[in-house]
Order: C-alpha cells, then structure tokens, then sequence
C-alpha cells in the first residue's frame, strides 16, 4: 500500500478547521470595532469594555463560580465516599452502579423538569442559588462517582493491606495510602464536577430566579432576546479563554505528577 | 496420612522455644476447604518453610497469621498469646507480598520507613533503623528512587527491607521470588539466606519450588489440599519422605509395590516383580504379608551391565534401558522393569560409558539403607 503522509495530515487540519475556526471566529469578532458579525472593520476593545461596565455580567459570574465552587466540592465529597462504597461487595450493589450512572444519559431537559419538580414544587427550595445548588450536586455526582470509582476499582487492594500490614490502622491506612492513590480521580472528578456546573445552561434555566442567573444562562438569553450582540461576542471569548487556561492548567499539573512518580503508567492506570 | 516414619520431625534444639503456633487451623471458602486443620510450631530464629503444589492453602495459612482472614476454627499463637481477632496493623508480624505492594506515590526510603513511622520512630533514630535497613538489602544509593523506577528484583528488596524495617517477631514471606527469573531467582535466594542470618528474624516462607525451600530452609512443611504431609529438614523430606504425596512432589521417586514378607535383623524384606534382595530399613508398623510402597530415589540407583557384579546384601532389579537422557551433570536412565519404568541418575563424573545404549538389559541396585517404605497406593 502507498503510504500518503500528507492525506492524513489535511484530514487532521479539516477537523481542527472545523473545531476551532468558529471559536477563532468568537475571537475575532470580539475585537471588531462595528457592531457587525459579517464584516471585520478594525480593532477595537469597546466591547470588552461595555461589558467591564455591565454588572449584570459580574452577578452572573459571581453567581457562576460560587455555583460551580461549592457544587463541585459537594458533589465531590459526596461521590468519593459513594465510590468507595460501591467498592465493598453488598446485595443490589450493581443495580446501584447503574442507577448512579442513569443521570449521565438523561436528557437535561429532562433532568431539568425533574429537578423543578422535585426541589422546587414539592420539597419547596426557593429558586436561585439553593434551587440550583442541588441540582447541580445532583447531576455532577454521577460524573464524580464514575470518574473516581474506576480509578479505586482499578486499584490494588494488596496496597492498603501491606499498610495495615505494617502497623497502619484504618484511618491512617485512608490518609497514607488510599487517599493519595485515589488522589488524581478525586481532583479530575472535582474540574469535571467544576466545569459540568460552570458550563450548564439546559437545567440551569429551569432553576434561576430574579436577580439570580448563572452566566451560561445570562449568554443565553441575551443572545435569544437581542441576538448575538458584539458584548456576548466579547464575553464567550473570555469565557473560551478562561475555560482552556484551565484545561492546560490540568493537563500540566498531571503531567509534572506523573513524572515526579517516575511513571505515567502507575498514575494514569 | 500416617507413614512409616514420624510425620514431625524432632524439635530442634538449637532454636529457642515456640515463636507461633498453629492448633487445629482450619479455614473453609464458600465452595471449598482452603486449610484443613494445620498444627505447626515454628521457633525463634527459624528459615521455615511451607512447601505444596498451587492452590493447597499456603496464602491462606500465611493470611491468617497476618490477620487478613480468620480461621474458622483453630488457634494461631504468638509467643503463647492467641492472635485469632487481633487486626492486622496489632500484630508484630509483617508480610513481603508476592507482588511486593509497593507504595507508589512514596520514595523508596519512605516506603522503609512507613513502619517505623507507624510505631512513632521519629527523628535521627528513623534515619538510622531506615538507612540500616536500605544497606541490609544493597539498595542505600537508591533511596530518593520510586518503586517503578527499579527492576523487579529491586523491588523485591524494597519489600523485604520495608517488612523488616518495623521489627517484626515473624516475617511472612510469600512467593517472594516467583515473579522472578531463574537466575535473579538464585541470587535472591543467596541474599535472603544471608538477610535472614544477619537479623535473626524468624522467616516463614511460602514456595511452591521445591528446591528453594531445600536450600533456605532450616525445616520444611510439605503441605497438600489444605493438609499438612510432613514436617521436617529439608533431609528428612527429601531422603524419608512421610507418604507418597511427599515423595513424588520433592524431587523424583522411584515407586515399586511390594509386598512385606518377613522382618530379618534391621531390615524388612520385601517381595517385588523382578526384584532380588528387596529391603528397607525396619522403622515399626509392618507385618507380614502387608502391601506397602517401596521408594528408592533416583541418584541412589546404580547401574550394572551383565558383567559387573552389585555388591552384596544391596537391593536388585532387572530391567531394560528405555531412554538416556543426557542434562549436564548427570544423565537420567529411564529402564523399563516388571514394576513399572524407573529412573537412575547417574553422575557424568563416574559414568559407565557402556551401560547406556537404549535395550540393554541392565540391573538396577541400590544399597537397601536407602529404601523407604510408605503406605500402599491400593490401602
Ligand atoms: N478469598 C477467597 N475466596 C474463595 N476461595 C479462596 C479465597 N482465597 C483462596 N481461595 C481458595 O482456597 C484455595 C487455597 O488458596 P491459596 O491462595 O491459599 O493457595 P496457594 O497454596 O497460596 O496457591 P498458589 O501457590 O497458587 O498461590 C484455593 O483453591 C483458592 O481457590
Ligand atoms: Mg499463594
């Protein structure tokens, strides 16, 4: 067979022609000095500073990162510990497994009545943050829960023994082996848990109050009110930004971790 | 499984009183027995080793003495105290772990001070018993290294050192070389002779290679489906094995049945096809006309051409030369005889170059002292 190097190198620049050009688009337009998304007429940082004026924008966004904080860290804490529980051996322990994971295949927009519904109507929590907070615990546990749990499956409960083996009682056991171990899932389950609150819009719009709007939802209406106005242009550039600082954040800090444990194997598996 | 020769061996006398007891040790899995009733004494200072095929029960034996399992029924001693429902991290027993279990995220000076730490060892004297401990095993210069940043039989070092570091009463050690190559294997061996020489620390150790545990130990338990066989030197196991399980695992064994047909001074004489001058050594517990197993070990076996003659009151059997197997430092002759195919291994130093075609008539013989007699397959 001819091997043709450049074939697969276009393939490759299609894709990413695809996935990146309309967000290098977003860019672009943020900077644009016309109010017009069709023309490029020169550069600018008006946009950028209408928004810097629009305390709108930073109510949501404080409401956003305190959202997206407090869900993760909840929904963390509360996945860990349900992923270690599934670890033991107990009746109905895989009808658990799967149920834990349904949310992750549930339409949102279904989620999202459903969390109306419950929280809202019936247990009565008041829309906005409180109504939001749940729900979002509620569906970025899932995520939590599988994320951590294949990792302490995965692990090596020989470990732990050798630790109680050599004079480490159950706690310190936790903190001294199995913590540390689990420690890389933990973290990923927290940004993912992090991210999945920060970036949700579908169920966030059911649950939002007066006053109260999470910043996806802010874009969101906006855009479907007035229409793509250059400030949401130059807002969802700073939200693309701050979003991929994150995930090269990430993907440094793992990989300085694995080099420091001297194999990305051992880490990573 | 009573044989014709004590199934204990004495006590030594050279080790100090009982470290751990086993009493009636038993231990049964949902759909099967894993140990069935073991006593075993094993004494300070003691290379002790348990010795079966896969699967008879020794991760279980060792698990219990650990804490990991309890047994069902029975009692596990330490120094006297009974251990049964102590935890594990109360017990001063520590384990080297067939897959050494290694802490990952830790350096290889920590993972050996991870038990000393347990037992609040602090400061200088952590520095000290650490690094004495790393020197023990040859590995000083790697102590700022992680676990995967080692060979196998690094590791395994690491293992030992970070067992013996916390001080342990007993060492447990588990297959801890299987996951070796023969030749790593070999050094291994010569070190852990050496470590355990050095510590005094009473090693019990799980193999399933008979060799190994003929070279380690001071006294070996040959264990079989959950069963204890026999107790005893490595020379008591090997030369006197206690039933047929024993003297078919370790080593090879020539089995003839035989039949008892008289006591004569210290001997027993013994009828068999094709056999002359059948005896072993008289131990008690044989009666006329009792079917029994006469064993004779290959290396034990001479070989005769028609020419030469066995010297008298030795053991004699006639046979045809089937195979010759030639492996180095001795070669294997497989004779075809009236009871069956027997093997003799005979040294290349002294070997008769003639007696060694394939369907020569030879004569197998022996010096009688060297025949045992266990119980008949048939009862
Ligand atoms: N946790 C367990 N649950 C059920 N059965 C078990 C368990 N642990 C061991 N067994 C069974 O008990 C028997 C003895 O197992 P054990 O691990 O003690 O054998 P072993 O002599 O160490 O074998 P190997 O040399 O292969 O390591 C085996 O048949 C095994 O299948
Ligand atoms: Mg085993």
């Amino acid at each position: 067979m001819k091997r043709r190097p450049w074939a697969l190198g276009a393939v490759v620049a299609v894709v990413f022609l695809f996935l990146y050009a309309p967000i290098a688009w977003l860019a672009i337009a943020s900077f644009n000095s016309s109010r017009s998304l069709s023309r490029i007429s020169g550069f600018s940082l008006q946009w950028y500073e209408e928004l810097a004026d629009d305390s709108r924008v930073f109510g949501s966004l404080r409401l956003s990162l305190q959202l997206a904080l407090s869900s993760a860290v909840i929904a963390t804490v509360i996945g860990t510990l349900a992923a270690f529980g599934l670890r033991r051996a107990f009746p109905g322990r895989g009808l658990w497994t799967v149920l834990l994971s349904l949310p992750l295949v549930v339409p949102e927009v279904v989620m999202g009545v459903a969390m109306l519904g419950f929280f809202v109507k019936l247990a009565g929590v008041p829309l906005g943050f409180g109504a939001l907070l749940f729900a979002h615990v509620a569906f970025s546990l899932s995520f939590v829960v599988v994320v951590v749990r294949s990792r302490v499956s995965g692990m090596d409960a020989r470990m732990e023994e050798a630790a109680a083996d050599l004079g480490a009682s159950p706690f310190v056991v936790f903190r001294t082996v199995t913590l540390p171990l689990v420690a890389p899932a933990v973290v990923a389950g927290a940004a993912f848990a992090f991210l999945l609150s920060f970036d949700d819009v579908v169920i966030s719009s059911y649950l939002t109050g007066v006053g109260s709007t999470t910043l996806p939802v802010f874009v969101y209406a906006q855009a479907s009110k007035r229409g793509i106005s250059p400030e949401i242009v130059a807002l969802s550039t700073l939200m693309v930004t701050a979003t991929a600082l994150l995930l090269i954040i990430g993907v440094v800090v793992a990989s300085w971790r694995a080099r420091r444990a001297g194999s990305t194997a051992k880490l990573a598996g | 499984m009573t044989g014709f020769s004590p199934a204990e061996a004495s006590t030594p006398d050279t080790f100090a009183p009982v470290e751990i007891g086993l009493h009636g040790v038993r231990k049964r899995f949902s759909d099967q027995v894993a140990v069935d009733g073991i006593s075993l004494n094993v004494h300070e200072g003691e290379f002790f080793s348990v010795l079966g095929p896969s699967g008879c029960g020794k991760t279980t034996v060792l698990r219990m003495i650990a804490g990991f399992v309890d047994p069902d029924e029975g009692r596990i001693e330490l120094d006297g105290n009974d251990m049964v429902g102590v935890p594990p991290y109360r017990r001063d027993v520590n384990t080297v772990f067939q897959s050494y279990a290694l802490f990952p995220h830790m350096s290889v000076w920590d993972n050996v001070a991870y038990g000393l730490k347990r037992k609040k060892v602090r400061g200088a004297e952590l520095e000290k018993r650490v690094g004495e401990h790393l020197e023990l095993v040859r590995l000083a210069q790697f102590a700022k290294r992680r676990p995967a940043q080692l060979s196998g039989g690094q590791q395994q070092r690491v293992a030992i050192a970070r067992a013996l570091a916390a001080g342990p009463r007993l060492l447990l050690l588990d297959e801890p070389l299987g996951a070796l190559d023969a030749k790593l294997r070999k050094e291994l061996q010569i070190e852990l002779m050496r470590i355990q020489r050095e510590v005094g620390t009473t090693f019990l150790y799980v193999t399933h290679d008979q060799e190994e545990a003929l070279v380690l130990s001071h006294r070996i338990a040959v264990m079989n489906a959950g069963k204890i066989e026999q107790v005893g030197y490595p020379e008591d196991v090997y030369e006197r094995p206690a039933t047929r399980f024993v003297a078919g695992f370790i080593g090879t064994s020539n089995i003839l049945d035989a039949e008892v047909s008289g006591v004569d001074g210290g001997f027993v004489a013994l009828t068999a096809p094709g056999a002359v001058n059948l005896r072993a050594k008289f131990a008690g517990g044989v009666s006329r006309g009792r079917k029994v197993a006469a064993t004779v070990r290959p290396e034990k076996v001479h070989l005769f051409d028609e020419a030469a003659e066995p010297p008298t009151g030795w053991c004699v059997l006639r046979g045809v030369v089937q195979d010759v197997v030639y492996t180095g430092v001795s070669t294997q002759f497989v004779v075809g005889t009236p009871g069956g195919e027997l093997v003799a291994f005979v040294q290349n130093a002294q070997r008769i170059d003639d007696a060694g075609a394939p369907g020569q008539p030879v004569r197998m013989a022996w010096d009688p002292e060297f025949t045992v007699l266990l119980e008949s397959s048939d009862g």
